[in-house]
C-alpha cells in the first residue's frame, strides 16, 4: 500500500522525517517496502515564464522560445507543444534534469539548427498524470524560478507492506494511530461532523442476508456534478499508486485509502426499486466494473435491486450503475460484510480487489457512519448537491474481543520487562480498554486479536522489539549429545560414500511429467498425480528417482558431457494403506555416456573409450551396501529388476527371497527410447527402508580378531559347467564346501568356445585356504580339494583334466 | 720364473678390454676356472717345498683375488651400464596425463543441511522429518489456518484431486484434502502429537525439520519445489530473548562470522503470536552482499531472512498440549537462500537441473564433512 507523508500528516502531527518514520514504521511492523521521494525526481525542473515565441525557421511544428527561468538570463528552448505561447507559465527542465518518464537527461542541444538549453514539459513526462496533448500550464502568479517540487508541495511516499492481521493499517489513519503510539507524533482525528439530512431517503434498503450482509446503511444525495477531481485529491491518489477517475470514484477511494473503509456509489437513475443485500441466485450474472461477467451462486452475497444484480458485495460493483460523468444523483453503500463469505466468494470468483483485502480481513464494524458522513461531507464538498436522510437496515456486529491479561507475560512470552503503567499506556494509545483488573477490550478496529499473546505483541513492538535482549537457550551439561537417528546417519554415510566414488549428487523435481512416471510406476497401486500442477511436466509425483536423473543425463549428454556418474537420495511417492502416502527413501545412481574417454594408453581397452554396463552398476550397488553395512556376503542377485531394465542385464540384490535392498543393471532400451537417451546406460536404486539396521549397533568393541599365525594357501580349480549355470552358484558352492578351511574362493576365468564342449563352460576358481594351528599336510589338501570337488559336482560341475 | 705381476697386468688389462658379459665369463673361465691357468698356478702350490710354498703362496693369492676383484668390478660396471641403457629405453613421457578417477560431490543442499544438522546438534535439537505429501489440517488448520484463512490463499498450494483426500485426522472437523506441504512447519504439529503420544503428556522439544516444500510459483527467484528449514522449542519458561540467541547463535555458526546483526521486526503468520519477521545485517564487499557487519551504517543494508516467532497457543492446543503449561518458538527458513548467501550461487533454478558442470563447481567433496572442530563450512 502507497501514501504520502502528506497525506500520513493529515491524521498525525509530527515532527519526524521520511526517513525516522519509515524506521518506525518497519519497528512496529508495518514493512516499508519503498520510500520514495518525487522531489528526486523533480530535480532541475523549475516553474519558469515563456517571454517570447518564434515560429523554428526550418519545421512548421517547433517553436523557440525564450523562457525566463528566475535567474534573470532568458534561456531558448525548442518546443513542440502547441500550447506553448509567450506569457504561459509552466515547467522548464534544464541541461542535467533527468526526465522522469523515460529517465533520458536533458543537454543542450542543436534541434533542426537552432540551440535548445532546455525542455517545456508536459504533465506524463514529469509522472504527474497523463495528459500529453501540451505542456503544463500553471497559474500566472505561479513564482518563476521556484523549484517545481517545492511549488507543487511534493512529499515522499511510502510503500507499505501490512500483514494480513492488521486490516485497521490498510488506512492511513490506522497507520497514524500505531505511529502515534509508539510516540511518533500526536494522532488527529478525523473531524466527523454529520451532514443533515434534506429529505428521506427516496430509496428502500434492506438487507436480506443478515449472515452474508449483517449490516447496510446508505443515503442518496441529489444533485451533484460528477467531474474531474480536485488537484489535491489527484495528487493524493497518484501518490497512493492509483488512477484517478471522477470526483465521485475518487472520494470513495480517499474513504478507503485513508481509513481502511470500502464504501460504493450507485447512479441512482440506473436503480429500480428497493436495494436489497441478498444472495445471489443459481446462475445469476452480473458485469463487473473490471467489465467481465460474472456467474454467481447461491454462497454470494450481492447488492441486487428488483431488477439486476449491481455489485458483488465487498468485492466489485457492477458496470451498469456505476457513476459516470452525467450523474446527477447517487445512492452511497457502507456495509459490513461477513469475511469469510468475501473470501470465499472472492475465490470462488477468482477476483481480487482493493475491496475484498479489506472486507476479508475485517473493516471496522463502528466505522459505517462515520466513514459515510465523512464521505457524504466531501461529496457535498466537492460535487455539491442534497444529501437525504441516511438509512440503516441491520445491525454490525460489534462485539469484540475481552482478554484477561497479566502485565507479567511481556516477560514470561515476549523476554522484556515493561512496567505495567508502560504497558498499560500502550494498549490505551491503540484504542484498548484496559480495566483495573487488567481485563483487556479490544476496539473495534482489531479483529485480530485473539488472546493474551496477542498483547504481549502489541505491547513489545510498540515499546520496541529491539529492546528484547539475547538469552541463551539453557544447556546440557558437557558435550552435546548425538542427535540423528539411525536412518539419518544412513543417508549422510551413504551420500559420502557415493561422492567418494566418484558420483555427482543431483537434487531434481520431485513431480516429473506423468508419462516419465508411468514408465516406472511398477504397478505400486497408482501415481499421486497433482489436480494444480505447475506444468504438465510437474503433475506426478515421482515413484521412482530415475527418470528425474535419465532426464537429468539427458540435458548433461545434450550440452555435450562425456561421462554422466549421478545420484540422488530421496523419496519416492508411493500410495500407503487407506490413500497415505507412503514415502520411500532410496539412493539412485545413473552412468550414462563413457565410463572412461578414448586416452592415449593402448593398455587400456586399446585407448577406447568404453561405455558403462551392468557390471559398473553392481559394483555401486555392491560397495554402497556394504558402507550401508548391509550383509553383503549374504546378498543373492535374483532377476525381476524390473521392466524398465535389459532382461539379460539386471537383477535385484536380495536378503533372503522377498528383501529386495536394491536393483541394478543396465536400461532396457524401450527406457532409452522413452527418454530419448543414447545408451547403453546402467543405473541402480538402493531402497534405504530395507537395510537392516547395521550389526552391532549397541557398542563400540569388534568382535575380537587375531591375525593367523599360518599363511593361506591357494588352490585353483577349473570346472566344466552347464552353460546357463550362474557362476554365483558355483562360487557359493565352492565357499561352503569346507567352512573351517575355505576363507575366500574366486572366479578368474571364464571361458567357452575351442576345446569347451557344446552347451558347457569352463570357470576357473581359485580357493584360498587358511590353516589353523597346524601347516596343511598333503593329506589335508587333497581332502578339502575332494570336498571343494564334491560340492561341485553336485551342480553338475566336473573338474577339467 | 714365473712373472707375477707381468701375469697381473696382462689379465687386468684383457679384463678391462672384455667388451661383454660373455667375454668376461670367458676370461673368467680361463684365469679362475677349473681349468684357469691361475687356479692351475694354486694347484702348483702342493708340489712345491715349504720354503718354496712360502714365498710363491701369497703371490699367487694376490694374483686370484686380484683377478676375481678385476672380474668382480668389470662385471659390476658393465651391469650398471646395460641397467642404465635400458632404462634409458623405459623413458615415459609423464606429461601426459595419468587415468582420472572420477571427482564426486555432494549437493549444496545437502551440504548446508548437514551443516544445519551438525549446529543445532550442539545446541541440542535432533532433526525431525514429516511427509511431504500432507493433508490440509496439518499443514493448515492446526497452524491456525482455518478453512476460511486469507493466508491459505497466500501459499499457492499445489492439491491432489478428490478423490485421494481421505479422512487422515479423525478428529478433524471436515474432509481433509491432500496437497504437497507448502512448508515445513507440519513437523511441528507432528512432533508435538508424537511427544504427547509418547509421554502421554508435555516434554521439552527441540528439533529442526528440513526437507522439500512446494509452492505454485515458479519465476527467477521462485521455484516450485524448495528446501525450508524448520526449528521448533518448546519448554516451560522459552521466550522471544531465546529465539533471538539462538537464531543469533545459529547464524553466526553458520556463517562463521561474529559480526553478524539481527534486526526483529514484528510481523505476522498465523501459527505464531506474536511473530517476528527477521533481517540480517550485510556489508557490500567485492561488489556482492556479504552478511555482517551494521545494518544501518552507510553501505551496509538489512536483507529478511526468515520468519519466526512465539507458537501460537492453538497450536500448541491442536498438537494435543497444554498451552498453559508448555510455550515455545519456531522459525523456518530457506535451505537454499542460505546457501547461495553463504557459498554465492546466484541463480536457484540451477539448483535442480543436474548439470555435472555446476555441481562439480558448487558442489562439496564427500571430505568436506561439517564438524564442530573444524567449522562447518567448506571454504573455496
Amino acid at each position: 500500500m502507497k501514501f504520502s507523508l502528506a497525506w500520513l500528516k493529515q491524521y498525525l502531527e509530527t515532527e519526524a522525517g521520511a526517513a525516522e518514520i519509515a524506521a518506525k514504521l518497519n519497528a512496529l511492523g508495518i514493512e516499508v517496502e519503498g520510500l520514495e521521494d518525487p522531489a528526486e525526481k523533480l530535480a532541475g525542473f523549475r516553474v519558469a515564464r515563456v517571454l517570447t515565441a518564434a515560429p523554428h525557421p526550418n519545421a512548421d511544428k517547433l517553436q523557440v522560445l525564450t523562457v525566463d527561468h528566475g535567474d534573470g538570463q532568458p534561456l531558448q528552448v525548442v518546443c513542440g507543444a502547441p500550447n506553448a505561447r509567450a506569457g504561459l507559465v509552466g515547467v522548464l527542465g534544464t541541461a542535467g534534469a533527468v526526465v522522469p518518464a523515460g529517465g533520458f537527461e536533458l543537454k543542450k542541444s542543436a534541434i533542426r539548427g537552432v540551440e535548445s538549453n532546455g525542455m517545456m514539459c508536459s504533465a506524463r513526462e514529469l509522472e504527474l498524470g497523463d495528459d500529453h496533448a501540451g505542456i503544463i500550464e500553471l497559474p500566472e502568479d505561479a513564482p518563476v524560478g521556484t523549484a517545481f517540487a517545492e511549488y507543487r508541495g511534493t512529499s515522499p511516499v511510502f510503500d507499505v507492506a501490512i500483514t494480513p492481521n492488521r486490516p485497521d493499517c490498510m488506512g492511513v489513519f490506522g497507520i497514524a494511530r500505531d505511529l502515534a503510539a509508539a510516540g511518533m507524533g500526536t494522532l488527529k482525528p478525523p473531524r466527523i461532523e454529520p451532514v443533515a439530512g434534506a429529505f428521506p431517503c427516496p430509496v428502500e434498503i434492506r438487507t436480506d442476508d443478515p449472515e452474508g450482509c449483517p449490516a447496510f446503511y446508505g443515503r442518496v444525495i441529489r444533485g451533484v456534478r460528477n467531474g474531474p477531481s480536485p488537484e489535491w485529491l489527484q495528487s493524493a491518489l497518484r501518490d497512493a499508486g492509483q488512477r484517478p477517475i471522477s470526483a465521485l470514484v475518487d472520494l470513495t477511494n480517499y474513504l478507503m485509502l485513508g481509513f481502511g473503509r470500502p464504501a460504493h456509489a450507485y447512479d441512482l437513475a440506473k436503480l429500480s426499486g428497493a436495494v436489497v443485500a441478498r444472495r445471489a441466485r443459481e446462475g445469476e450474472q452480473v458485469l463487473a466494473l473490471n467489465e467481465k461477467t460474472y456467474t454467481l451462486t447461491p454462497e454470494m452475497t450481492v447488492i441486487a435491486d428488483e431488477r439486476q444484480v449491481h455489485d458483488i458485495a465487498g468485492i466489485m460493483g457492477g458496470e451498469d450503475s456505476g457513476v459516470s460523468e452525467s450523474t446527477t444523483d447517487v445512492l452511497l453503500e457502507i456495509a459490513y460484510f461477513n469475511p469469510e463469505r468475501i473470501g470465499a466468494t472472492g475465490r470462488a470468483l477468482g477476483l481480487a480487489s482493493d475491496a475484498r483485502t479489506r472486507f476479508e480481513r475485517g473493516v471496522d464494524p463502528a466505522f459505517l457512519d462515520h466513514g459515510l458522513e465523512l464521505l457524504t461531507a466531501l461529496i457535498v464538498e466537492t460535487c455539491g448537491g442534497e444529501a437525504s436522510e441516511v438509512v440503516r437496515a441491520g445491525t454490525p456486529p460489534l462485539e469484540t474481543a475481552r482478554v484477561a491479561y497479566d502485565p507479567l507475560l511481556s516477560a514470561k512470552l515476549g523476554g522484556v520487562e515493561i512496567a505495567p503503567a508502560e504497558q498499560r499506556a500502550i494498549l490505551e494509545r491503540l484504542g484498548f480498554a484496559v480495566a483495573e483488573d487488567w481485563t483487556v477490550t479490544a476496539p473495534t478496529w482489531r479483529p485480530d486479536i485473539d488472546g493474551a499473546a496477542d498483547l504481549v505483541e502489541e505491547v513489545v513492538r510498540v515499546h520496541g522489539i529491539d529492546r528484547v535482549e539475547s538469552v541463551a537457550l539453557p544447556r546440557g551439561e558437557g558435550v552435546a549429545r548425538p542427535t540423528a537417528t539411525p536412518e539419518q546417519k544412513l543417508e549422510r554415510r551413504l551420500r559420502r560414500a557415493a561422492a567418494a566414488r566418484g558420483l555427482n549428487e543431483a537434487v531434481t523435481w520431485s513431480f516429473i511429467p506423468p508419462a516419465d512416471a508411468d514408465h516406472f510406476a511398477d504397478g505400486n497401486g497408482g501415481l499421486w498425480v497433482l489436480e494444480n500442477p505447475i506444468s504438465e511436466d510437474m503433475k506426478a509425483m515421482r515413484p521412482s528417482l530415475l527418470p528425474g536423473l535419465l532426464s537429468a543425463a539427458k540435458r548433461n549428454l545434450d550440452r555435450g558431457a562425456d561421462g554422466v556418474r549421478l545420484f540422488e537420495i530421496g523419496r519416492r511417492y508411493l500410495r500407503g494403506d487407506a490413500a497415505r502416502s507412503d514415502e520411500r527413501l532410496t539412493l539412485a545412481v545413473l552412468l550414462a555416456g563413457e565410463r572412461e574417454p578414448r586416452g592415449w594408453d593402448q593398455r587400456r581397452n586399446g585407448g577406447k573409450a568404453q561405455a558403462f554396463d551392468a557390471f559398473d552398476a553392481k559394483a555401486e550397488a555392491l560397495a554402497l551396501l556394504a558402507e550401508a553395512g548391509a550383509p553383503v556376503d549374504k546378498l543373492q542377485v535374483m532377476g525381476e529388476a524390473g521392466p524398465q531394465f535389459h532382461p539379460g542385464q539386471s537383477a535385484t540384490l536380495r536378503l533372503g527371497p522377498k528383501t529386495v535392498l536394491a536393483r541394478f543393471g543396465a536400461l532396457h532400451p524401450k527406457t532409452l527410447e522413452a527418454f530419448d537417451i543414447e545408451g547403453p546406460v546402467a543405473a541402480v536404486e538402493l531402497f534405504l527402508d530395507a537395510i537392516p539396521a547395521r550389526k552391532g549397533g549397541g557398542g563400540f568393541a569388534r568382535v575380537a580378531y587375531a591375525p593367523p599365525a599360518l599363511q593361506a594357501v591357494t588352490r585353483d580349480f577349473a570346472f566344466l559347467v552347464p552353460a546357463e549355470l550362474p557362476a554365483g552358484e558355483l562360487l557359493r558352492a565352492v565357499r561352503g564346501a569346507d567352512k573351517a578351511n575355505i576363507v575366500d574362493a574366486r572366479v578368474f576365468d571364464v571361458f567357452a568356445g575351442q576345446g569347451v564342449p557344446e552347451g558347457k563352460k569352463s570357470v576357473a576358481i581359485e580357493a584360498k585356504l587358511q590353516p589353523g594351528e597346524k601347516t596343511y599336510t598333503d593329506e589335508d589338501l587333497k581332502g578339502i580339494s575332494e570336498r571343494i570337488v564334491a560340492a561341485a559336482a553336485k551342480l553338475g560341475a566336473e573338474l577339467r583334466g | 720364473m714365473t712373472d707375477y705381476t707381468a701375469l697381473e697386468q696382462e689379465a687386468g688389462a684383457r679384463i678391462a678390454a672384455a667388451q661383454d658379459l660373455a667375454a668376461l665369463e670367458a676370461l673368467r673361465v680361463e684365469y679362475l676356472g677349473k681349468q684357469g691357468s691361475v687356479s692351475g698356478l694354486l694347484k702348483t702350490l702342493g708340489t712345491m717345498t715349504p720354503e718354496e710354498r712360502q714365498e710363491k703362496a701369497p703371490k699367487i693369492q694376490h694374483l686370484r683375488q686380484s683377478v676375481a676383484d678385476a672380474l668382480a668390478q668389470k662385471k659390476a660396471a658393465m651391469e650398471a651400464a646395460e641397467l642404465e641403457a635400458r632404462l634409458a629405453t623405459e623413458k615415459l613421457d609423464l606429461t601426459l596425463p595419468a587415468p582420472e578417477a572420477p571427482r564426486g560431490s555432494v549437493h549444496p543442499v545437502s551440504q548446508v543441511m548437514d551443516e544445519l544438522a551438525e549446529i543445532f546438534a550442539d545446541l541440542g535439537f535432533s532433526v525431525a522429518t514429516g511427509p511431504e505429501i500432507e493433508d490440509d489440517w496439518h499443514n493448515f488448520t492446526a497452524l491456525n489456518m482455518p478453512e476460511s484463512h486469507p493466508a491459505r490463499a497466500m501459499h499457492d498450494t499445489f492439491y491432489f484431486p478428490h478423490q485421494d483426500h481421505a479422512q487422515r485426522h479423525t478428529d478433524g472437523p471436515q474432509g481433509h484434502r491432500t496437497l504437497l506441504r507448502t512448508h515445513t512447519s507440519p513437523v511441528q504439529v507432528r512432533t508435538m502429537l508424537s511427544v504427547v503420544e509418547k509421554n502421554g503428556g508435555g516434554a521439552p522439544i527441540r528439533i529442526i525439520a528440513p526437507g522439500r516444500v512446494y509452492r505454485s510459483d515458479s519465476d527467477a527467484t521462485h521455484t516450485p519445489m524448495f528446501h525450508q528449514v524448520e526449528g521448533l522449542v518448546i519448554d516451560r519458561d522459552i521466550h522471544l530473548g531465546h529465539l533471538k540467541w539462538t537464531l543469533e547463535t545459529f547464524l553466526k555458526a553458520f556463517f562463521e562470522r561474529e559480526d553478524i546483526v539481527l534486526r526483529l521486526r514484528p510481523s505476522y503468520f498465523p501459527f505464531t503470536e506474536p511473530s517476528v519477521e527477521v533481517d540480517v545485517g550485510f556489508a557490500i564487499e567485492n561488489g556482492k552482499r556479504v552478511l555482517g557487519g551494521s545494518g544501518d551504517a552507510p553501505g551496509h543494508g538489512w536483507m529478511e531472512l526468515l520468519g519466526s516467532g512465539m507458537v501460537n497457543r492453538r497450536v500448541i492446543e491442536m498438537s494435543g498440549l497444554d498451552p498453559d503449561e508448555w510455550q515455545g518458538f519456531a522459525f523456518g527458513v530457506g535451505v537454499d537462500r542460505l546457501a547461495m548467501l553463504k557459498y554465492g550461487m546466484d541463480d536457484l533454478r540451477a539448483f535442480f537441473d543436474g548439470d555435472v558442470r555446476w555441481l562439480r563447481h558448487y558442489g562439496f567433496s564427500a571430505f568436506d564433512q561439517p564438524t564442530l572442530s573444524g567449522g562447518v563450512g567448506a571454504r573455496a
